[in-house]
């Protein structure tokens, strides 16, 4: 069961080995590594470019080409799998200030979200933005939504934004996308989305009281009461 | 994308069984088993119950507590500094509140003390890797909060001490279910986007081990969406954060209270001194520690550095022992082996099968049971899938979830779980998922009080010393539920920041010392420990076998 051991105990294949450059120089590392293990392979011990490996927190963008290709690949090194020939180059920071607002003084609209980030309206339309995500947002659709003042289809489509700044630094508009999002969703969560009625109501009934008493015999109630109240639980469908 | 072939050749006889039987599992609701079978599949199956996973600590306040080997190794460390050679003359910042880690506690906890009228250049968060890199920010499924008109704090509580084995603190845990309808309304004030119905109410599931559908959720990116708004607003107050400066050791002064941290510059190397008049722990688990061998769906950070170093300032921890192992974690592809499998997709539907395509447990028992029930599945009967890198697994029958709630489901409610496994190749709406258990969450730590006061194992408070999140024991008892974590960070972070603010109106620091780590050096002496180990270790070292044996010192 010892998971270390249950590995040894099935006889493992030949590990097939593939050739990447990181950040130019050579290292052969077996093949099915993601990009994050093969550096850890080769002998990095990561400090900048390392998080939660597994793709939630986008610290380890990472850029790469092929030889004779002129494209350039964009990924999340710990999602990404090495491939013969890669090379690759982490960018685990992106300089972007953050502007500082008050959330409460906000109005949910265009103008808003432009007042604070003027350079959005220099967006051209080119979509590399929309191509270099990891996450497949329609980034380049969501900031024209955004100009045209749909915060709430602009927020959604952006939900699953990791800040990993990748479009923000190919971007020519000099947009940091991440940041703008950021405000939208929160704009959309605090002003246009409806506040829950029965949150309000259950948290008017605590305020008042109405748990304290039952709750204050529970506390002092001991395990032989909370093991009858716990097997007796109707269980909702 | 595209390129990865998807589950190997050898997968699919099993795979058509689970098609096969799927139509009529769709009716089948297998039994909840007996609190008595309960208690036998854990002690037969739990992690936790092996005696070979654990020894008695020799040292400091638990001495003669049973925890992990894993645990014990770095309790029974020598320190990472040396006292001798820090200077505590000259302090590089100078503050009433420290804050370490920078989590969803950490951040909850700036915020509050913030409000609590504590101005912000009089806070400091410092934390390991970025501000953020957290497990918060990895918590997928969702957080708890008794707000449905037939739901009541009452039955949260209920669930909490019945999951934890009534191991569980009664007052914490009243603390954590009252709670929570103040957080879920904090956070809907700030803007985190959940899920909701056309109403403006929340779109609620079921957890293991609940018995009202209490989880609210963000998608699956429910601890993302929670955290970076925690984290804009941290921005937004300006509070001052040092990335990449973990704390190595709690400072005290002569008057025996914690008075700040010496932190360390990971990429320089310099050491600086914090003072401050109360200081955070909210340092997070123990994941990466990686008890009995098994993978983990923690962050790279998860090394239990607070434990360690309140433990040698004499804080209490409770329920050591207890080790939660999140029963579904990725078994294949090999590149995501241990990644969270959140239980999001058993909350809205889809089964546990073994490689006959037959259930073998209730999907939704608390997380200890299930996990137990896997391992059983693997390695007692036999029914479980072999990979080939000889992980062995149980199915999650993923597919269900669309036909029960329709086309679409998975990618809208759980677009995080589609897009991991469509990355290599798998489609977890056509095909079922392949799961083990991974070690998930560290259900023990720092005792604290319901102020979130670190305390002594008298039960006195640590005076300056408070702790949230998952670094604190006694929440949740031997087991924690689904949806409680995110809720602790938050309920706890909050009360450490409150109780913070209250405490440096009063307080003063004296003379700042490391004579405790001195002490400790004395007591590992003095119990006959001999290791090389020191602590806490900051990161995991992966690096290869081959470049580690062939290291060398060349002083650069």
């Amino acid at each position: 069961m010892r998971m270390s051991q249950a590995k040894t105990t099935v006889k493992q294949p030949k590990m097939k080995m593939v050739t990447i450059y990181v950040m130019g120089k050579k290292y052969e590392v077996p093949e099915g590594l993601t990009i994050l293990k093969a550096l850890e392979y080769v002998g990095y011990r990561l400090i900048r470019g390392v998080g939660c490996r597994a793709g939630f927190c986008g610290a380890c963008a990472t850029v790469y080409r092929f030889k004779d290709d002129y494209k350039l690949y964009t990924g999340l090194a710990c999602q990404t799998t090495v491939k013969d020939g890669m090379y690759l180059v982490m960018i685990p920071f992106v300089p972007a200030k953050k502007p500082v607002y008050d959330i409460e003084k906000l109005k949910p609209d265009a103008s808003t979200v432009i007042s604070i980030f003027p350079e959005l309206t220099r967006c051209v339309a080119c979509n590399t933005c929309t191509k270099s995500c990891p996450q497949e947002i329609q980034v380049m659709d969501a900031v024209q939504e955004i100009l045209r003042g749909n915060l709430e289809k602009a927020a959604h489509m952006v939900f699953d934004c990791i800040a990993c700044g990748i479009c923000s630094m190919r971007c020519p508009a000099e947009i940091v996308h991440y940041h703008v999002f950021q405000l939208v969703r929160r704009l959309y969560g605090k002003y246009i989305a409806k506040k829950s009625k029965h949150l309000e109501d259950k948290l008017k009934a605590l305020e008042e009281g109405a748990f304290k008493e039952e709750l204050d015999k529970l506390v002092t109630a001991g395990p032989s009461v909370w093991k009858r109240l716990y097997e007796s639980r109707e269980i909702e469908k | 994308m595209g390129e990865y072939p998807g589950y190997p050749e050898e997968f699919w006889e099993s795979i058509e069984k689970v098609e096969e039987t799927r139509e009529r599992r769709l009716k089948e609701v297998y039994r909840r088993i007996t609190p008595e079978e309960k208690e036998e599949l854990l002690r037969k199956w739990h992690p936790d119950y092996r005696p070979e996973g654990k020894r008695k600590l020799r040292i400091g306040p638990n001495k003669g507590d049973s925890v992990p080997n894993e645990v014990a190794d770095l309790l029974e460390a020598h320190a990472l500094i040396n006292p001798d050679e820090i200077s505590l003359e000259e302090v590089d910042y100078d503050v009433d509140i420290l804050i370490i880690g920078g989590g969803g506690a950490g951040a909850s906890a700036a915020l509050w003390a913030n409000y609590s009228g504590v101005p912000a250049d009089r806070i400091l968060i410092a934390t390991k890797l970025r501000f953020g890199d957290a497990n918060t920010k990895m918590a997928q499924g969702g957080i708890q909060a008794a707000d449905r008109p037939n739901d009541s704090p009452v039955l949260h509580f209920i669930d909490v001490i019945g999951g934890g084995h009534f191991a569980n603190k009664p007052e914490l845990v009243r603390a954590l279910v009252e709670d929570a309808l103040r957080i879920i309304k904090w956070h809907e004030e700030l803007g985190v986007m959940y899920d909701k119905d056309e109403e403006g109410n929340f779109i609620e599931l079921s957890g293991g081990g609940t018995c009202r559908k209490r989880l609210h959720a963000a998608k699956d990116y429910t601890g993302l969406e929670i955290m970076r708004v925690l984290m804009d607003e941290v921005l937004n107050k300006e509070i001052p954060i040092l990335e990449f400066s973990p704390a190595v050791e709690l400072l005290m002064d002569d008057k025996g209270q914690v008075a700040g941290a010496v932190l360390v510059n990971l990429e320089t190397k310099e050491y600086l001194v914090v003072r401050a008049k109360a200081t955070i722990l909210a340092t997070g688990g123990f994941g990466r520690l990686h008890i009995q061998g098994f993978p983990t769906t923690n962050h790279y950070g998860a090394t239990m550095d607070g434990v360690v170093m309140a433990y040698r300032i004499g804080a209490h921890l409770v329920d050591m022992d207890s080790v939660q192992y999140h029963p579904t974690g990725a078994a294949y592809p090999e590149q995501i082996v241990g990644q969270l499998v959140t239980e999001k997709v058993r909350g809205l539907g889809a089964q546990l099968v073994n490689a006959e395509g037959e259930q073998f447990i209730y999907p939704l028992e608390p997380r200890d049971v299930v996990a137990s029930a896997i391992i059983r599945e693997c390695y007692g009967r036999n029914k479980g899938i072999i990979t080939p890198t000889g992980m062995r697994g149980v199915w999650l029958d993923s597919p269900m979830i669309e036909i029960i709630h329709g086309e679409g489901t998975i990618k809208r409610y759980l677009a995080a779980m589609y897009r991991q496994f469509k990355r290599f190749g798998i489609d977890i709406t056509k095909e079922p998922i392949l799961v083990f258990p991974t070690l998930h969450y560290m259900n023990g730590g720092v005792e604290i009080n319901v102020y979130a006061q670190a305390l002594y194992p008298n039960g006195d408070p640590i005076p300056g010393l408070f702790a949230a999140g998952e670094v604190t024991g006694g929440v949740h008892g031997k087991n924690r539920l689904m949806g409680n974590s995110l809720l602790d960070v938050n309920v706890f972070g909050r009360r450490a920041g409150i109780s913070a603010a209250r405490h440096v109106k009063h307080a003063s620091i004296g003379k700042l010392t490391l004579n405790h780590v001195k002490r400790w050096e004395e007591m590992l002496k003095k119990e006959g420990i001999k290791t090389d180990r020191r602590a806490p270790i900051l990161l995991p070292d992966y690096r290869g076998p081959r470049v580690l044996s062939r290291a060398i010192n060349i002083g650069i």
